[in-house]
């Protein structure tokens, strides 16, 4: 450790403020369309091989990491320890620890924080925050009637209480049932909730389809100047996401049908909503000392993060609007607003989100109403927004989408240069939005 | 080796067929692993007068536990025979070579090894002791062809008072490192070789990088450099990442993402290696590419992809790696030839240019004052037929061609690049420097 190592550290003792984690880098595998090139891999497999380049990338073949958490949104009964079957699988030490954390979509971005929280607390020095999901791949289950009945086979003591049992099948009960993309609590899907937020927010079509097609431009450029040399790793032939469009254009994607909500007023299509993906990614994250005795460079630093959760089931609020109530937190804990980050990755799970979202910050009334502020939080400059093109270029493999806008939006901020900031915010299922802040080492 | 002539004639029935058709029968050649000794056998060592050489090499092969013989009892069966003619300086001074090997080539035990020792024909005082010690090459790789089941013959030329920094050619040349390097000869000058703590890792404490380290032979280059104990900074191309990562990972070393074509190429590398690595000591400029065709149907874009990929990109990247600030006092620079590059190739003017251009650039580096005054040497290996992905490729009846036209009657592996590779990377191999040494198996192309 050097000298100035030592002292920054205990700096941060005596001042009572928990060290910060840094962001050290990042890997994923390209994102695949649902059914396409990853038709045929499984989370283990992918979760395992964004680790294995990331591994790679910083020499850590045969190194004991402090913990490596990760997950899946989209998980097969059998994946119960899908992370830590992922690192025997690798070339890390088989002694790292590893368990898997579930938030929706939330939950790349979600266990970035709790490693980078251990690591401010000194809990542990370094690890590996990643995310999988496969919507190809996806576990079926047994229809509900044909599980209660197996159940009851199982109990079965006497072969008249096994006749018993199976004479209760019913061919209704051999349908399986695959996952859907719905609400429990309130049976409609993501994009129909999300239709009727921005029916309410008179989110324009156009608008919408704007935030498409410079996310696709923002990504294809992203790739032309080699910016995720160092953040993927090819996987099974794959070298670029496999739903950039990098010629979309505003013209094409109106010509494309609404696909949610109903009737004139529908405005969300197969163009600006996010389609079904496969991939992973991963984070390395550690504390300074520890990065600086590998000679690895710190891109950022994880400087603050808020999860917050609406109550959509009544009604009173949209589905994926949470992450409009954590930002107040966090600038308030910071003492910043939202015009002095100088990048903002706010994740497009539609485009519709992303125009919510920042029409609910500029809403005198909202912010008074909802968030409790004096004054709206305000506009916030678009050239700051997703620069680097966000998940509806890139797909979004929900487990995966965290870890991918990590990583980005550390290598950004790094490029910047020193103190700049950045703020992440993703929204989940169930109500749910998890927001972080990084800043440039 | 399944479906190739070699699976054939070393199969039951395909080896009876060989015999009577008098067809070759590829042996199978001893290569090196971790822990075995230099040659299985004893050696027979002598040579002309007071052959200063062949008492190092007795002494050498003392210190490894390996038994010498001066001359050959009736029956007796040696590994190898190396014969030191430094002294000889009329052509009546080569029978004494002949009356020392001839007797042992009949009972030389399989991967046997004969290894000439000689001096630089143009350092030469007078006429007939130039062309006598020019006469040592010829008789070498007549050798050469005349030995079967995988043995080889190979010269060393050692320059006036470099007698010590032979050693490490001929510990090489015994090896099972060197298993497919034949009728080659290997010029030992001046330097100040350092010998290995440990001879299992000579490369320990070292870092190499390695370009086009994804697969073939650069794949095998990282995994004998890390055997041989260096940290290894694997390059290759992003969309060859995954093959890259699996390298980088199965060595213990650190992948780098990289096209080695862009402009600030060199700059990455070095910065990569000094950040994580400490520095840098070793430099194999691997990755190339082909793009054949005959020259009446060439392209523009064909040409000089294969120019600036095997040949401009070395040249921008060594800007930067051999600067002061790069590549440390000491290092050792390793280039990838071809023996395309030596005897030309029909339908590879481009990749015939880019590889007889990375052996001009050898000799040009290795004469460098600069580059001598910090004690780094520059080399080449030029492979023959190696059995890689590009050669799998080749159609079959050219392959098998490419694999039979050399005295071991087949291809070679990556590995027997990769450990040519590792020799010239050694310290203990100092006095080795603007040699371009073929690892083919003496073709008999460009021979
Ligand atoms: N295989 C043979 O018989 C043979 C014979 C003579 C010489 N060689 C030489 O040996 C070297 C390795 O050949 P191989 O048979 O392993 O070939 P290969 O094609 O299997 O491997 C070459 C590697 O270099 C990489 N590469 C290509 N262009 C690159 C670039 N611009 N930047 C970074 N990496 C790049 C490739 O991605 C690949 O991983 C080459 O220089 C080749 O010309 C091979």
């Amino acid at each position: 450790m050097s000298p100035s190592a030592s002292s920054s550290r205990s700096a941060s003792r005596t001042s009572g403020q928990p060290r910060r984690a840094a962001v050290i880098g990042g890997n994923r595998i390209p994102f695949a369309r649902q059914n396409a090139a990853y038709a045929k891999a499984s989370n283990q497999d992918m979760l395992t091989a964004a680790i294995e380049g990331l591994v790679a990338r910083h020499g850590l073949a045969g190194e004991q990491v402090g913990e490596v958490a990760a997950g899946a949104v989209l998980k097969h009964a059998r994946d119960f320890n899908l992370t830590r079957e992922s690192v025997l699988g690798s070339s890390l030490s088989a002694r790292t620890p590893a368990y898997d954390v579930q938030q929706a979509c939330g939950t790349g971005l979600e266990a970035a924080i709790l490693v980078g929280n251990k690591i401010a607390l000194g809990q542990i020095e370094s690890g590996i925050a990643g995310g999988t999901d496969t919507a190809s791949d996806a576990p079926i289950a047994v229809n509900e009637g044909l599980r209660e009945t197996l159940l009851t086979l199982n109990r079965a003591k006497t072969p008249g209480q096994r006749v018993k049992a199976l004479t209760g099948l019913r061919p209704s009960q051999l349908v399986p049932e695959i996952p859907r993309n719905v609400e429990p609590r309130t049976g409609l899907s993501m994009g129909e909730h999300m239709a009727q937020t921005a029916k309410q927010w008179g989110i324009s079509r156009e608008a919408q389809d704007e935030i498409a097609a410079s996310s696709h431009h923002n990504l294809a450029a992203a790739y032309d100047r080699g910016f995720f040399d160092d953040l993927m790793t090819p996987f099974l032939g794959q070298t670029r996401d496999q739903n950039l469009r990098p010629d979309s254009t505003v013209e094409k994607l109106a010509t494309l049908k609404p696909v949610f909500g109903r009737g004139e007023g529908a405005t969300m299509t197969a163009g600006n909503s996010t389609p079904l993906t496969d991939g992973a990614s991963a984070v390395l994250l550690g504390s300074d000392e520890w990065a600086q005795e590998r000679g690895l460079p710190v891109l950022a630093h994880l400087v603050d993060a808020q999860t917050a959760a609406v109550d959509y089931v009544t009604g009173n609020e949209g589905l994926l609007m949470a992450p409009a109530y954590a930002l107040p937190h966090l600038l308030a804990r910071q003492g910043m607003k939202l015009q002095d980050f100088d990048l903002v990755e706010i994740h497009e799970a539609f485009a519709a989100t992303v125009l919510t979202t920042l029409a609910a910050w500029e809403s005198e009334e909202f912010c008074r109403d909802r968030l409790g502020l004096d004054a709206p939080i305000g506009a916030l400059d678009r050239d700051r927004l997703n620069v680097n093109g966000s998940s509806l270029a890139a797909g979004h493999p929900f487990a995966a989408t965290g870890g991918r806008i990590v990583a980005s939006l550390a290598k950004m901020l790094h490029e910047k240069g020193s103190g700049a900031r950045g703020l992440i915010s993703i929204c989940a299922a169930g109500g749910q939005g998890v927001m972080a802040i990084l800043e440039a080492a | 080796m399944a479906g190739t002539y070699a699976g054939l004639v070393n199969s039951p029935v395909g080896r009876k067929l060989a015999t009577q058709l008098g067809l070759p029968r590829p042996a199978t050649l001893r290569r090196y692993a971790v822990g075995e000794p230099l040659v299985e056998g004893s050696v027979l060592v002598g040579g002309l007068g007071p052959a200063p050489v062949a008492e190092r090499v007795r002494a050498l092969l003392k210190s490894e536990g390996i038994d010498t013989v001066d001359e050959l009892a009736d029956g007796d069966r040696v590994a190898a025979v190396v014969a030191d003619l430094t002294e000889a300086a009329e052509p009546s001074d080569l029978d004494a070579l002949r009356a020392l090997v001839a007797p042992a080539l009949r009972g030389l035990r399989p991967s046997g090894r004969v290894i000439v020792v000689g001096r630089e024909p143009s350092s030469a005082n007078g006429f007939a002791q130039a062309a006598t010690r020019r006469a040592l090459e010829g008789i070498t790789r007549s050798i050469g062809k005349e030995l079967r089941a995988g043995a080889t013959a190979n010269l060393v030329l050692v320059g006036d008072g470099a007698e010590a920094n032979a050693d490490a050619a001929v510990r090489f040349l015994l090896s099972g490192r060197a298993a497919y390097v034949d009728g080659q000869v290997v010029r030992v000058g001046p330097g100040t070789p350092t010998e290995p703590a440990d001879w299992a890792k000579p490369l320990a404490g070292k870092v190499a990088v390695v370009t086009g380290a994804a697969r073939g032979i650069g794949a095998s280059i990282a995994d004998v450099l890390a055997r041989d104990g260096a940290t290894v900074l694997c390059v290759d191309i992003p969309a060859a990442g995954d093959s890259l990562a699996r390298t980088a990972n199965r060595v213990g070393g650190t992948a780098l993402q990289l096209d080695v074509t862009a402009d600030d190429a060199g700059r990455q590398i070095l910065d990569h290696a000094t950040a994580r690595h400490g520095g840098l000591d070793i430099v194999v400029h691997n990755a190339g590419i082909t793009r054949d065709k005959l020259l009446a149907n060439m392209d523009q874009a064909r040409w000089s992809s294969v120019l600036d990929v095997n040949l401009g990109s070395i040249l921008r990247m060594n800007e930067v790696l051999l600067a002061d600030g790069g590549i440390r006092d000491g290092g050792h620079v390793v280039l990838v030839s071809s023996i395309a590059g030596i005897a030309g190739n029909r339908g590879q003017t481009n990749y015939g240019a880019s590889k007889a251009g990375v052996i001009g650039l050898v000799d040009a580096l290795a004469a460098d004052e600069g580059l001598r005054a910090r004690g780094i040497t520059v080399n080449a290996v030029a492979p023959g037929f190696i059995e890689t992905e590009m050669t799998a490729k080749v159609p079959f009846a050219t392959r098998e061609v490419g694999r039979l036209l050399n005295s071991l009657n087949q291809g070679g592996l990556p590995v027997d690049v990769a450990e040519t590779i590792a020799w010239f990377s050694q310290d203990a191999n100092a006095g080795v420097t603007g040699n371009v040494v073929r690892v083919c198996g003496q073709s008999l192309l460009g021979a």
